[in-house]
């Protein structure tokens, strides 16, 4: 039982980690432009194919520098030559495109490498068991990812809170024509705050490439929890991506290995449930089994009794 | 442009378009609807089968089977949406196709059997054929069997017959962890396992029964932990596409060194994202010869033949050709391509494989009948590897045909 929980807290950890290097990228370009950034989870999956395409001819660590300030170029031309001209015709505009984007990155991530999913194999310097606690062993690569995500969260918000680029971003979150006023380009700031959040979701890739596949399909898997990441910790806010990360992470991985049913649960707590009757079936389920759905319950949920998000200051 | 104007334009276009039409084909081909995903978390799949449908194509209108009369492969794009499928299904109907060939998922083979069974018995004049290579739920050919489907793989019952039947003499597994995907075909495995291991050893624990809902589950490193921790000595899974290949990483991470018997861990990807993780591991259980080692000349000239066309693709449906070489020959016989007539001609039909085996489609329920591999992943002795990965398929076991012949509750409903 300890070792079941030891491993759920430190995988839940793992995949939460990963997830907010997703959605800080997207809630900070929400906070800025108002706009959901569909093509965000494309980032990641160009990351992930860039850093296997550079792996086989550079290795793996030059990759890590590298595909992330790829991702990151490729997202500040998306801002500067697409999604800024589309601005003036109001945030529906800039939904659809970056929803065109999306569709049209998925494409050409197929036509470039193909549809079958792509060899992108964990470096040898990290394919090694950790440790080992009773029979299950926690492999290295894991423990990495954990320090890189962990980096960017202290990177982000030392930039944000403590040096004066961060004051200015913040700033043009809010009072975009006040900055203006004061002398700042506030489009640049938005396409470098737009870089970045892309980059970040490049590097998510190029470290979860070859723990979660590297496949065409990619995109969509993650594409929705990160939506789901960032609503539940209110747009815009960064401490809200980090602690609904982690708390999806970590509440999906307990679910898993939860088989209690939903009847046994409910009876636990003190609801009487039935057994026969039309909902029948619904009571068998086990919590495992609607474990992948969970985020998407806390959403709605949230959505219901705290529209704001966690964290959040502004309506979604 | 006045309305008269237009109207010679759109016939001179047209007249011009239907010219072309008919120029480009000197002979009346055999259209055959091939409905499976080409986009998507399953594209890599759907494609794979649709470069093997091709080249399946070419090697029986060189060999002449109809003469005059060359098969055709049309994609139709379903995204393994029962939906999708049945739009996707009309189109093929209104295009005038009357073969249907669809095999990736249980779930999108049932809504097309059934659309097709409903056609059927509306539109007597106008029917089409489900030709099924893949999808494996047994009540297909069972309690959901007619007329107008044929099977070309063995259903998932007799797969575990064979399967049970090689972990019935394996001493060392004492405790089994079933899991797999939350579908029809994912369940059938599951209750197959369950009931059969019960049979055979029912000194085996069922130590874990698990459903993870399909194409949704980002990370498997929980469910690993599960494993584990119920001390299971050997793991069933019916899981495929992305979610084969991120099972197997979860457990080459979490350290979980027990086999794996899986039905698609082959392929696609699968076999070189697996890689060195899953060498004397994972184990397959499908229909043919796996061409290692030793393998049938004329499986291993089709091989090299297919690898010359798609470097990093491979033949790991080789029923695809049994499938089209089957129809063709039915059609040959009937001397037609009605629906009803070849159907009739593919009843009881009987073929050597290219693997060298002998095969039946029974009458009773259109289920074909045919011997059970099972292989290992490794890279020794591999000639024909997948993927390109240096890595393939072993064979281990060869069970026979009249081993996993499974009985059907099938009553099938001839049309009059």
């Amino acid at each position: 039982m300890f070792q079941l929980i030891f491993f759920s807290i430190l995988n839940g950890l793992v995949y939460g980690m990963l997830l907010f290097m997703l959605s800080s990228g997207l809630t900070l370009i929400f906070g800025m432009m108002g706009v959901l950034n569909f093509a965000h989870a494309s980032f990641y999956m160009l990351g992930a194919y860039f850093a296997f395409t550079l792996g086989l001819h550079l290795g793996f660590w030059p990759a890590l520098v590298i595909a992330p300030v790829l991702v990151g170029l490729l997202g500040a031309l998306v801002e500067r030559q697409g999604l800024r001209r589309v601005h003036g015709f109001g945030h529906i505009a800039e939904l659809i495109f970056t929803f065109g984007v999306a569709i049209l990155i998925e494409e050409v991530v197929q036509l470039v490498w193909g549809r079958p999913a792509k060899s992108y194999q964990v470096p040898a310097l990290l394919d090694f068991p950790l440790f080992r606690v009773m029979s299950s062993s926690f492999p290295a690569y894991k423990a990495f990812m954990l320090v890189v995500a962990i980096a960017i969260f202290g990177f982000i918000f030392v930039i944000l809170t403590r040096t004066r680029a961060g004051l200015i971003i913040q700033a043009s979150l809010t009072h975009p024509q006040m900055v203006a006023m004061l002398g700042h380009n506030v489009p640049r700031v938005f396409m470098v705050v737009f870089g970045i959040g892309s980059a970040l979701a490049g590097l998510a890739g190029v470290i979860a490439g070859p723990v979660l596949g590297t496949f065409p399909g990619m995109a969509q898997v993650l594409g929705s929890i990160v939506f789901v990441v960032v609503v539940i910790g209110g747009l815009g806010s960064l401490t809200g991506a980090f602690v609904a990360s982690l708390l999806i992470g970590i509440v999906q991985t307990f679910a898993v290995a939860m088989d209690v049913s939903v009847g046994g649960t409910l009876a636990a707590v003190g609801v009487p449930v039935a057994s026969g009757g039309a909902l029948h079936d619904l009571w068998k389920v086990t919590i495992a089994q609607v474990a992948p759905i969970l985020p998407y319950v806390l959403l709605v949920l949230m959505l219901i009794v705290r529209p704001t998000g966690l964290f959040g200051t502004r309506e979604t | 442009m006045s309305k008269p104007k237009s109207a010679v334009v759109l016939a001179v276009i047209l007249a011009v378009v239907t010219g072309l039409a008919a120029s480009a084909t000197p002979a009346d081909p055999i259209r055959i609807a091939y409905i499976d995903p080409l986009s998507g978390p399953f594209a890599a799949t759907g494609e794979s089968g649709l470069n093997q449908f091709r080249y399946a194509v070419d090697a029986i209108n060189k060999a002449g089977i109809v003469p005059g009369r060359p098969l055709e492969i049309v994609p139709f794009d379903n995204k393994v949406s029962p939906q999708e499928s049945l739009i996707q299904l009309k189109k093929v109907i209104g295009d005038g196709i009357q073969f249907v060939f669809q095999g990736n998922s249980s779930g999108v083979a049932h809504a097309i059997s059934d659309a097709v069974q409903k056609h059927n018995e509306r539109n007597a004049g106008n029917r089409v054929l489900y030709l099924n290579y893949s999808a494996v739920d047994p009540a297909l050919t069972n309690e959901k069997c007619h007329y107008w489907h044929f099977r070309f793989d063995a259903h998932a019952d007799m797969k575990m017959a064979a399967l049970t039947d090689v972990i019935a003499v394996n001493k060392s597994i004492r405790k089994m962890y079933i899991i797999g995907q939350d579908y029809s075909f994912g369940k059938a495995v599951a209750d197959g396992a369950v009931s059969m291991l019960g049979k055979k050893r029912p000194d085996i624990q069922i130590v874990g029964n698990e459903l993870h809902p399909i194409g949704k589950v980002k990370d498997f490193s929980p469910y690993i932990q599960k494993i584990v921790a119920a001390g299971a000595d050997a793991v069933i899974t019916g899981n495929w596409g992305a979610d084969m290949v991120a099972l197997a990483k979860a457990a080459n991470d979490g350290g979980l060194k027990v086999p794996f018997y899986t039905y698609y861990a082959a392929s696609n990807g699968i076999t070189a994202a697996i890689g060195a993780a899953g060498i004397d591991r994972i184990r397959l259980v499908h229909e043919t010869h796996p061409a290692n080692p030793n393998s049938p000349k004329a499986l291993s000239d089709y091989i090299t033949g297919f690898r010359k066309l798609h470097a990093q693709d491979d033949i790991n449906q080789p029923r695809i050709n049994t499938g089209l070489s089957m129809l063709a020959q039915a059609i040959k016989r009937a001397g037609t391509t009605d629906v009803d007539k070849v159907a009739a001609a593919l009843e009881g039909a009987e073929f050597t494989t290219i693997g060298g085996d002998q095969v039946v489609m029974r009458r009773e329920d259109h289920q074909l009948q045919m011997p059970i591999y099972i292989s290992v992943h490794t890279n020794k002795n591999i000639k024909h590897d997948l993927d390109a990965s240096g890595f393939g398929l072993s064979l281990e076991n060869k069970i026979e045909r009249d081993k996993v012949v499974q009985p059907s509750t099938c009553k099938m409903q001839r049309p009059s």
